[in-house]
């Protein structure tokens, strides 16, 4: 559990609330608004900012720029026009002196849509779709890997040595076969089909020196006509001559036909047929064998459907649900209750070295949490881990269900604190001890004055970071799946562990064992986002009810 | 980008067209166009990879008058290079694993390799099956990989004829306290079904049965047959409740520390891991893992790393130049040899190898009965659920319902894509 800002569209809400709900104003505080108010007035005039805003401006420019030339080269027309639109328009807004309000409101909308909006949008296109291993790319695409693989060496047929070569400025493959008595033929391959050369001069490997009448290409001229070497089909009888590279080439045939009439595949051999099903994106012959490579199809509410008819899938949903409830409730609570105590202790103005302890506090914050998870992963290990050395125990920490979650909230506890210590010592200094001084004045005692006067101040602050951090940790999907993988497993059902939270149960399903389904993964997506932004809608309904009592 | 991905497949679907045209003796129409990859090539591989490659692929440039790039993927090159691939920004050559070989089909991003029967023959025949999928040639092998058994002698001077043996010796080691663990077989506690599979094999499991070609048949999954459950029962025998040679908290992270450390004899593992152990100047020998007594073959599954041509690449001509005609040489196959220790795919490069280092002999001895491992797509259904039917009977459950229980999870996930 690290920053929850970070943590993607769930967490935006809990946010951008902070600043109006976090600190009370204090009456003899400088506003804020205000200070930046007279900024504006004074602003106009200062050289500075008019360089400031030019070398934004150009660097928001320079990166327009550097887009353009690949999407010329991909053809992307639409894409080009919104840049160009939005380059535009960003550029006038910072050169007029007026629209001011949208000066402040752009910059958030344009990365508002680019970094939450599109990826929503296409979230949800994508989970009406079969999208994923086998069902990537459109129908041609898979027509066209079929049939190229499958192209076979025509049997018994000669190896040819290829010298490519010009004619008349179009390219001739120089063929150079070899006979059991060691005499070389050579031949000249065009779209017609074979001709032989007779005067032709052959090196040692079966390079042609030199043919009247043709120009042989050099290694590096027939490196730059690559395409058309590999585009060129020599007919045979039996099917055509190909380039197997520059040096090389092979007598193919095709052993399997797209017929775009009957909208089906032949197997050349078999005489089997693969008709299209669009509802499945394969080819499928009558005995509901498919092809390996599919296309992209919509599948409707399929992978909707799945998640919910499914027993396999649906049946371990609510058990995994609870579990990842508790998880990420219990890794908030433990981690804000360790983080707030850490820094009530600090704020004590009897303690001395704060500034050491508070810098030794955040450490685990320092550290990249995936290298943290494995590190306490190996430390529960039952023979080589630390903890089980350190305390002469000999406990399967990792390999039975209660004592596997009660480590996972530990070690989020760990990961988690630091952050909850920060925002803490951040909040309760700006809660003036004016207010602690006055209810102990008035005889509450320190617990009090902490339950009655501090935490609450302290909740309205700090509730918004709370949220976010429970819809983080309700999809933290590193704690889980570096640490026990869903596991421990029961010995009856191999397919969802005690550990498994929602997100680590449904990656299996969509990338474990059926290969990559984006489709599929796409709908729990959205499923999941349904899930927290319910919770987190909920949760701040009453919080907003908590902030209009200490208004 | 897309579009022109479109373009250069319907190309490439002119041309196959043209092929199936060729028959019936009507005009093919290649249309020619110039050269889109301007004579460059650009090859992925992962970072082991990378630096021996740029100096062979820069002779190959030189040979051949173009310029190729040579990209390092850290990380998930196979997903990396599926997704590039379909957007039209993939390489023109992959370097990779020959199991990928069946996703990489299906996703329609890599091409045959005409190899020529001579080409063919001069590789081991175990390699070139390996590369091979539904009847096609896929890619050109370059190295094989197995695991074996790797045995310190300081501690373990005789070989184990029998797993049995090999208990019976790891058991008497920790009873006199030279050693703390019978065996290192990595499992975790997600189970490791590559390291456990010669065990398995050996006591009678299996995972597929066989089609009539003899290529594994996904339709027939195989892991809780009465022979596997059987298996199962074994491994149990071995496992936490049991011998106490098998356990979960043998993991891949701690398995070298361990043999280095020489607090165990016996250690199942590759040749990826001989470099460490040769680092901590322990005395080792490479044997074929043992079979139980009286039990079958331990197999390993065997592993080959193959180039491969991208289907949507830019030079495919050059591509298939350099991989079905550059890299199969046996100076490429030293070099990659040379910068990262597994054997060899090509004979001639085996030999000059096993004259380099003798452990090269031995690693191929404890792979000549390998089982390639499936290319099959389905075979990513197999890892989770079989690692996790290991788990539970190191731990002591049931076979049959761990057997069960992941022959349901597999047919689950082949069935339901």
């Amino acid at each position: 559990m690290t920053t929850p800002a970070t943590s993607g569209g769930t967490t935006s809400a809990g946010s951008d609330r902070s600043p109006r709900s976090g600190v009370p104003r204090q009456p003899g505080r400088r506003d804020p608004g205000r200070a930046l108010g007279a900024a504006r007035f004074s602003r106009e005039t200062t050289t500075g900012f008019l360089i400031g805003r030019v070398i934004a401006l150009g660097l928001v420019g320079a990166i327009d720029l550097f887009m353009v030339p690949p999407l010329i080269a991909g053809g992307h027309w639409a894409g080009l026009a919104i840049l160009v639109v939005v380059s535009v328009a960003v550029a006038f807004l910072y050169l007029t002196t007026r629209l001011i309000p949208y000066k402040y409101l752009i910059p958030g909308t344009i990365f508002l849509i680019a970094f939450q909006v599109l990826p929503i949008l296409y979230t949800l296109t994508t989970a009406f779709t079969n999208f994923g291993d086998a069902h990537r790319g459109s129908k041609e695409e898979a027509v066209v890997a079929i049939q190229t693989s499958s192209l076979q060496q025509v049997a018994n047929a000669p190896e040819y040595a290829l010298s490519p070569a010009l004619k008349d400025g179009k390219l001739v493959f120089l063929l150079v076969t070899t006979n059991d008595a060691g005499e070389k033929r050579v031949q000249a391959g065009t779209e017609d089909g074979l001709a032989d050369v007779p005067d032709a001069s052959v090196g040692l490997t079966g390079r042609i020196n030199d043919a009247p009448g043709y120009t042989v290409l050099t290694p590096a001229e027939a490196a730059g006509r690559a395409e058309q070497i590999g585009a060129l089909a020599v007919p045979t009888d039996q099917g055509a001559i190909k380039s197997s590279g520059l040096s090389r080439a092979v007598e193919l045939k095709a052993t399997k036909l797209y017929d775009p009439g009957c909208d089906c595949v032949t197997d050349v051999d078999s005489g089997t047929k693969y008709t299209a099903d669009e509802t499945q994106g394969y080819f499928v012959s009558p005995s509901g064998e498919h092809l390996a490579q599919g296309w992209q199809v919509s599948v409707g509410l399929h992978n909707y459907a799945r998640l919910f008819t499914d027993p396999s899938i649906s049946g371990p949903f609510l058990g995994s649900f609870v579990w990842n409830f508790a998880f990420a409730l219990l890794s908030v609570f433990c981690s804000f209750a360790l983080g707030l105590a850490c820094a009530l202790i600090l704020h004590s103005p009897r303690v001395r070295g704060t500034k050491f302890y508070r810098t030794l506090l955040i450490l685990p914050y320092a550290m990249p949490s995936f290298a943290m998870l494995l590190v306490w992963r190996d430390m529960f290990n039952t023979d080589f881990g630390l903890v089980n050395r350190l305390f002469g125990l000999h406990l399967d920490w990792l390999g039975q269900p209660w004592t596997a979650r009660m480590t996972l909230i530990l070690i989020n506890m760990w990961m988690g604190f630091p952050y909850m210590f920060l925002v803490a010592t951040g909040a309760l200094q700006a809660i003036p001890r004016e207010l602690t001084e006055a209810s102990s004045i008035d005889g509450a005692s320190p617990w009090q004055g902490f339950r009655r006067v501090t935490l609450p101040l302290l909740l309205v602050a700090l509730s918004p970071l709370l949220i976010s951090s429970f819809a983080y940790n309700f999809n933290n999907f590193n704690a889980i799946q570096f640490v026990t993988r869903g596991g421990p497993y029961p010995p009856d059902n191999v397919s969802s562990g005690a550990t498994d939270i929602l997100i680590t149960y449904t990656y299996r399903l969509a990338f474990g064992g059926g290969g990559a389904q984006f489709g599929f993964a796409a709908a729990i997506s959205t499923i999941i986002f349904a899930i927290v932004a319910t919770m987190s809608i909920l949760v701040f309904r009453r919080t907003r009810a908590l902030e209009e009592v200490y208004k | 980008m897309r579009r022109r991905t479109v373009f250069a497949a319907l190309g490439a679907a002119a041309s196959a067209s043209a092929l199936a045209a060729c028959g019936s003796n009507e005009t093919p129409s290649a249309a020619p166009s110039k050269d889109k990859g301007n004579g460059k090539l650009v090859i992925w591989a992962d970072t082991k990879r990378t630096a021996v490659l740029k100096k062979y692929a820069d002779q190959f440039g030189k040979d051949n008058g173009i310029t190729v790039e040579v990209k390092e993927v850290a990380e998930n090159l196979q997903t990396v290079f599926v997704t590039a691939s379909q957007q039209g920004s993939g390489p023109d050559v992959v370097v990779g694993a020959h199991d990928w070989i069946g996703n990489l089909v299906q996703n329609g991003a890599i091409d045959p390799v005409q190899l020529s029967a001579a080409q063919k023959s001069a590789f081991a025949a175990a390699a070139i099956k390996a590369v091979s999928f539904n009847g096609q040639t896929y890619g050109a092998p370059y190295a094989l990989e197995n695991i074996a058994l790797v045995r310190n002698t300081d501690l373990a001077p005789a070989v184990p004829a029998s797993v049995e043996e090999l208990v019976k010796a790891g058991q008497d080691l920790k009873k006199a306290g030279k050693a703390s663990e019978i065996l290192l077989c990595q499992a975790g506690a997600q189970g490791d079904a590559y390291h456990i599979y010669p065990l398995y094999s050996s006591a009678g499991g299996s995972m597929f049965g066989l089609t009539s070609a003899g290529d594994p048949d996904p339709k027939n999954v195989t892991v809780n047959s009465a022979e596997s459950i059987a298996a199962f029962a074994k491994l149990k025998d071995l496992g936490e409740k049991g011998a106490g040679a098998l356990k979960t908290s043998i993991a891949a992270e701690n398995v070298v520390a361990t043999f280095t450390s020489k607090k165990s004899a016996f250690f199942i593992t590759g040749a990826w891991n001989i470099a460490d152990i040769k680092k901590a100047g322990i005395k080792y020998e490479i044997t074929p893992v043992p079979a139980f007594a009286g039990g079958k073959p331990a197999q390993p599954f065997l592993g080959v790393q193959a180039f491969f041509v991208a289907a949507k690449g830019k030079s495919k001509a050059l591509a298939q130049e350099f991989v079905a005609n550059y890299v199969t040489n046996k100076e490429v196959a030293m070099a990659l040899y040379d910068a990262d220790p597994r054997p060899p795919a090509l004979l001639a490069a085996i030999d000059e190898a096993k004259a380099k280092d003798p452990d090269v002999a031995k690693w191929l001895d404890a792979g000549k009965d390998g089982l390639p491992m499936p290319a099959i797509p389905e075979m990513a259904a197999i890892w989770g659920p079989f690692g996790n039917a290991e788990v539970a009977v190191i731990k002591g459950n049931d076979p049959k319902t761990a057997a069960d229980a992941a022959a349901k999870a597999i047919n689950d996930a082949i069935t339901k894509k």
